[in-house]
């Protein structure tokens, strides 16, 4: 049966190791501060692959996917934890998230 | 104010240059995270949501000006300008960079601070009374035994990997202000016949399994405490279940053996090990105690309150001195709207120089998230308060709907199923705008981000448990709680609530409670008491009351 659930697109998502920032895994293998650089993953292989190749001790702690779902303006976090860490503490404007150009890759 | 001795340096020194190395060694890929996690967790370092966090203990809530200048030193140096202020006398750094980590910890052990087993399967930070040395009410100060039992607990080499982490309170006076009945081995120091002498309780906690502590010794001689201490945590240690994180606290261990069993078997492991302590304890317990004489006081004779503001704060602020001329100053940080135990770092240093003028350099932390001025002189209070609300610390609600505990919850914390802090925040607000939390009077709410209760839900007189359903922040509400000497575990009410109807959940429990008290005197848990859970629950789910009409 869940063989055929479809698959819910994921990130790759970390803490880096020097600072602790929440980070996303892109298409060109390197770790970006915004979700909105993420690669999406659409299928299970190529998830599981991706999470091997991200997977590098001395940049990242505790790789794992996350589900994403595609929305108007791009992609969002399926679960709202991932939404705090995504955008930072609901009780200050100062999540490392915040102020970070678009983009910046790490 | 105990001050270190030279072991107590070389041996931080030492932890802090083995930790450096070990951070630098993770970085350089010659430990594994595998390897490293041990090792930060055992120096206070966790990784939460969104970055590193530091958990530093101010053990038995004592602090000096001088310690509470480095801690708001390292807010501004190596975090984003405060601290946060925790329910077991702790202070969390939530953004450091690991790279810092080592820098902020050679600081803190320059005022004999640190942040071991803040983590860990081991003895955690000794809590005690935030009132002590200064409370009326006070049969004996808890903190040369609450000191005793830090410098027994700290690298104790049985003692650092427990089935599960373990946590002391002591409080000495009949006013249970330290939830010793909560914690896995509770403290209560008393008098008989003159003489002071510890009743010791086992097995209480909150969590999962929410347990109130059983008493195992009625007057154990001060004499025997840390002998006592090591049977009960070697029993413990042999005994607590290692095949479930779920029932590894000492509080199974007590249910499932029974405390008479356990009584039993500490018994013979404390005559067992009784010899071994040659009486250097008790020395150093001499010693210790010298360390936390009383500061000279200055006599004083206050002018009357006329301005009512100052006696609105006063009459919230204020708890009895043992010394007519002194009073207790709980300064609350828990402004309306603002994070409950978030501090800045200039209002850190505000507190240390206010404690420098007015209260004998010394600070408290309540595990109520406040900080606490325990000497202040009476003719000292409007200019403290002044002082205080020109820094956003005036706020008169200690006690109070708004003095809410939070703990983080998913807004920081790598475990939480719900926010905790915006709840409070929302909460606190609302009260304010109704301004009725005067009216009300006393009422303790207590909000934890998960099944963990590091906010005592539990004990609330209303408690609020953030959970996740089905990928939906949901807050049960638990109702008739206490954490006092009279320790009562909250009752369900019944389902729970979305994020943005516990607010309006919780004002209608409030007027409810208005409506049915008997007069302002009768305070919301006196209510509870007397009439059940039925007009509170009436009040929580009008719909299911029209249903059943
Ligand atoms: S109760 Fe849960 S969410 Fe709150 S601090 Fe403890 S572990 Fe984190």
């Amino acid at each position: 049966m869940s063989r055929n659930r479809p698959f819910t697109p994921k990130v790759l998502t970390a803490n880096l190791l020097r600072d602790g920032d929440v980070v996303y895994y892109t298409e060109s293998d390197r770790w970006s501060l915004n979700l909105a650089d993420a690669e999406v993953l659409e299928d299970e292989a190529h998830a599981q692959m991706r999470l091997v190749e991200a997977d590098d001790p001395a940049v990242v702690v505790g790789v794992y996917l996350a589900d994403v779902i595609r929305t108007d303006s791009g992609i969002a976090p399926a679960h709202f934890r991932e939404d705090f860490r995504a955008a930072g503490p609901t009780n200050y404007d100062h999540g490392k998230a915040h102020g970070q150009r678009p983009g910046s890759e790490v | 104010m105990y001050h270190y001795s030279d072991f107590d340096r070389d041996f931080l020194a030492e932890r802090n240059a083995q930790f450096r190395a070990q951070v630098e060694r993770r970085l350089d890929g010659s430990l594994t995270e595998d390897e490293f996690k041990p090792l930060r967790l055992m120096n206070g370092v966790y990784l939460q949501l969104h970055a590193y966090m530091l958990r530093v203990a101010i053990p038995y809530g004592t602090l000096s000006s001088d310690q509470m200048r480095v801690l708001a030193e390292l807010a501004e140096r190596w975090d984003k300008g405060y601290g946060h202020f925790t329910t077991r006398q702790n202070i969390q750094y939530n953004w450091p960079k690991l790279t810092d980590i080592p820098d902020m910890l050679d600081r803190l052990s320059d005022v004999g601070l640190h942040a071991i087993q803040t983590s860990g399967n081991t003895i955690r930070n000794v809590t005690a009374d935030h009132f002590a040395g200064a409370a009326g009410d006070e049969v004996a100060d808890p903190r040369p035994v609450a000191e005793l039992l830090r410098q027994w607990s700290t690298d104790h080499p049985e003692f650092q990997f427990l089935p599960r982490k373990f946590k002391i309170a002591v409080t000495g006076s009949v006013n249970d202000r330290a939830v010793t009945r909560a914690h896995d081995i509770g403290l209560l120091l008393k008098e008989q016949d003159g003489v002071v002498g510890v009743e010791v309780i086992i097995g209480g906690g909150l969590g999962r399994t929410p347990m109130i502590g059983k008493t195992v010794r009625e007057f154990l001689p001060l004499d025997d405490l840390l002998p006592y201490c090591e049977a009960i945590v070697s029993v413990y240690n042999r005994l607590g279940r290692r095949d479930n994180k779920y029932k590894a606290r000492i509080k199974i261990t007590v249910h499932e053996n029974g405390i008479d069993t356990m009584r039993d078997l500490i018994e013979a492991r404390f005559a067992e090990v009784k010899p071994l302590f040659s009486g250097v304890d008790r020395q150093m317990l001499a010693g210790i105690e010298a360390q936390f004489a009383r500061p000279d006081f200055v006599a004083n004779t206050p002018a009357p309150i006329l301005d009512p503001v100052l006696q609105s704060f006063v009459d919230t602020n204020v708890t009895a001195h043992r010394r007519d001329d002194h009073a207790i100053v709980t300064i609350s940080i828990k402004k309306h709207g603002e994070t409950p135990g978030d501090a800045t770092t200039a209002q850190m240093n505000l507190m240390a120089d206010l404690a420098d003028a007015h209260a004998y350099g010394e600070l408290r932390i309540s595990h109520e998230q406040n900080v606490i001025l325990p000497h202040v002189r009476r003719d000292a209070l409007p200019e403290l308060f002044a002082a205080l609300k020109s820094a956003g610390l005036g706020t008169a609600n200690v006690g109070l709907a708004s003095d809410i505990i939070a703990c983080p919850g998913m807004d920081y914390c790598a475990l939480a199923t719900a926010r905790s802090i915006p709840v409070a925040q929302g909460i606190a607000t609302r009260i304010d705008e109704l301004k009725i939390e005067h009216e009300v009077g006393h009422l303790k709410i207590k909000i934890s981000g998960c099944i963990n209760a590091c906010g005592h839900h539990h004990v609330g007189h209303i408690g609020i448990l953030g959970l996740d359903r089905a990928g939906v922040e949901n807050y049960q509400i638990t109702l008739g709680g206490d954490h006092t000497q009279t320790t009562v575990i909250g009752e369900r009410a019944g389902p729970g609530f979305a994020y943005d109807q516990v607010v309006p959940a919780i004002e209608r429990l409030i007027f409810a409670y208005l409506d049915v008290r008997q007069s302002a005197d009768e305070t919301f848990i006196d209510t509870f008491r007397r009439l059940g859970a039925a007009p509170f629950k009436a009040a929580l789910y009008p719909q299911e009351k029209q249903d059943a009409a």
